[in-house]
């Protein structure tokens, strides 16, 4: 099995993310496709750490973890602020700051 | 075989600047668990401000011993405690400190710049009641210090690694404090929102860009990829798509064009001592961690990647002072006047020489000052309601509410002014020797033409101070007699504030000479 398919298969997913992130109006869903993104870096960063031989590459993909849940944390108490004041999570419908 | 543990050796007192602003934050957490409501305060400030300060005290105990021996790498090469690493600890907290006193301040009726329960839906019975017994969100203090922690390792990080996880810590406190303002809260939380949709959607593309690093080198050590770069050969993609990824992640940070959209947005809606603090810190860690990168593992790659970070450097400045001349919120005016500035500072970044390195922490030092003050001020600036014995609300922030404003409140408004002379270069002040060496080190690197650009845009620049400053001084307010602006009367510590920043930014224009040798003693980064 050819490990250079996983890191296409992790190229493929983070562009799914990013235009997850660019093209959906749900905050929840554009943080999903935020949480894609991540996790498509967690892939090829285990993939090279599998490709060199090194342990590193395994590691910095647990950090990446606890970040990921912190950060879903502080996302979701913000979403769920937004949604209460305004009854909606979509993000265009914050729209007050502009010039 | 079973393999031997090894205990890590770890030099506690090179860390000790770090550990003191984090360990005050982790006891500040601490005492909002167990001490009563009434001691939250007190005890949050003297631990923030103590923290702080004993921060600064031990970046001064180390810098002797930095400057003979240029720094050493600890935790096994996670931290680079170098010469610029050091002397931006030492900034970022004598900053920090300033931007806590102003975060700290209160008016003479008790409110602080934050909402009183942030938990609340806005127009809530239950926000009313919070507001009325008076209660506080103490805990933007230890919050503070989580995020000054975090800018305080992101300039040293010596991994990718170290890098991603300083910056998660010093950007996730701040995403929170943005959506915590007292008045205006929907600005605020949408200022959150949008701050932390765009900085999560950043830190991913910085990841991404960390993790092809680590595939071309085989390590996420700064000192390896360097090695990488000069002996690896045919994996140059990997290299060049990871170096412009992380590079994107740190260019959103600093809000450099075109990664800029967040910040007039968050700068205009987060609560205003904290936008000042956000404005001042963030850019000085950010700027710490991008000058280690492209000093360290750029010069191999200077005709591939340092022609896009030229471009972003020419448009930012481009961009922010054209944006800037057509704003009518003083703070959105401030915000695209700090991306401007970011240019400014890349400017010195790219000039890849050794002036280059100094030049850009002493503009980050004069930049930061004159940013608190500014925006301390801002937070000083009310809005009256009509009638008589009308309260004192929300931040006065369109320009026309400012207007005449320097007749009633000439010290306040001279302090401004003086702030926003540093900001536009005039002599005299800061900003204008942060300029000169920003611009001397970049025509030093060859790039005269970026800096014909970035004294044009200086040139135009001066046209929206001055324009703030006419305001203030020269035009009387339109409408009825009773002025509808006014300086709201507080603790004190925002003048206190205020007044460091203006005597250090008068200082620094007058006689930067000890500071400019004092940074140029520590201007060079190891490995």
């Amino acid at each position: 099995m050819n490990l250079s398919n996983y890191l296409v298969l992790s190229a493929v997913l983070f562009t799914i993310g990013t235009s997850v992130v660019l093209l959906r109006r749900n905050a929840i869903i554009v943080f999903m496709g935020i949480e894609l993104m991540l996790n498509a870096s967690n892939l090829a960063f285990v993939t090279f750490a599998r490709m060199h031989g090194d342990l590193t590459g395994q590691v910095v993909a647990f950090f990446v973890m606890v970040v990921a849940a912190a950060e879903v944390v502080i996302g979701l108490a913000i979403i769920v602020a937004i949604y209460r004041t305004r009854r909606s999570a979509s993000v265009d419908d914050a729209n007050l700051l502009k010039s | 075989m079973t393999a031997q543990f090894v205990a890590p050796e770890i030099a506690w007192a090179q860390l000790l600047p770090v550990i003191l602003v984090l360990g005050a934050g982790v006891v500040g957490v601490l005492v909002e668990a167990f001490a009563p409501q009434r001691l939250r305060r007190p005890l949050q400030l003297v631990l923030a401000l103590g923290g702080t300060a004993a921060a600064i005290v031990a970046v001064a105990a180390l810098w002797p011993q930095t400057v003979a021996d240029g720094g050493t790498v600890v935790l096994g090469g996670s931290m680079v405690l170098d010469g610029p690493a050091l002397a931006l600890q030492g900034v970022v907290a004598a900053l920090g400190l300033v931007g806590l006193l102003v975060i700290a301040d209160r008016t003479e009726t008790g409110e602080d710049a934050f909402a009183p329960s942030a938990a609340a839906v806005p127009g809530s019975d239950y926000e009313e009641v919070a507001r009325r017994r008076g209660l506080a969100q103490t805990e933007i203090f230890p919050l503070v210090l989580f995020s000054l922690g975090g800018m305080m390792i992101f300039p040293a990080a010596g991994d990718l690694l170290t890098l991603f996880v300083a910056l998660e810590v010093l950007s996730l406190p701040l995403y929170l404090l943005a959506g915590m303002a007292r008045r205006r809260r929907l600005l605020s939380q949408e200022a959150s929102l949008k701050y932390f949709m765009l900085g999560a959607f950043a830190s991913a593309f910085f990841l991404f860009g960390a993790a092809l690093l680590y595939g071309f080198a085989g390590s996420v050590r700064l000192s390896d990829i360097t090695v990488a770069v000069g002996s690896v050969t045919g994996l140059d993609p990997l290299l060049i798509a990871g170096s412009v990824l992380v590079l994107v992640g740190l260019l959103f940070k600093v809000g450099a064009v075109p990664f800029h959209a967040w910040t007039p947005d968050v700068y205009q809606g987060s609560p205003t001592p904290i936008t000042g603090f956000m404005a001042a810190c963030t850019k000085i860690a950010a700027f710490g961690a991008m000058l280690r990168l492209v000093y360290v593992v750029m010069p191999g790659l200077e005709w591939d990647v340092m022609p896009v970070l030229w471009g972003v450097a020419a448009l930012t400045m481009v961009v922010g002072t054209v944006a800037a001349i057509v704003q009518t919120d003083v703070k959105r005016m401030l915000g695209y006047s700090s991306v401007a500035h970011a240019g400014f500072i890349l400017v010195g970044v790219v000039a890849l020489t050794q002036s280059g390195i100094t030049s850009v922490l002493f503009y980050l030092l004069v930049y930061g000052l004159a940013t608190i003050g500014a925006f301390a001020v801002v937070a000083l600036v009310r809005e009256v309601n009509a009638g008589p014995g009308g309260a004192v609300v929300a931040e006065a922030t369109h320009l026309s509410q400012w207007a005449g404003l320097g007749r009633r409140h000439p010290v306040l408004a001279g302090s401004f002014v003086l702030f926003l002379l540093s900001f536009a270069g005039i002599p005299l002040t800061a900003g204008f020797i942060g300029k000169f060496t920003v611009f001397s080190a970049a025509v030093e690197g060859g790039l005269w033409w970026l800096v014909v650009v970035g004294v044009l845009a200086s040139a135009a620049a001066v046209f929206f101070y001055v324009r703030l400053v006419v305001l203030m001084f020269f035009t009387e307010p339109a409408g009825p007699d009773a002025p509808t602006t006014t300086v709201v009367r507080t603790d004190g510590l925002s003048q206190v504030a205020i007044g460091v920043a203006a005597v250090a930014t008068v200082a620094l224009g007058v006689v930067p000479g000890p500071v400019l040798d004092a940074l140029g003693d520590v201007a060079v980064f190891i490995p």
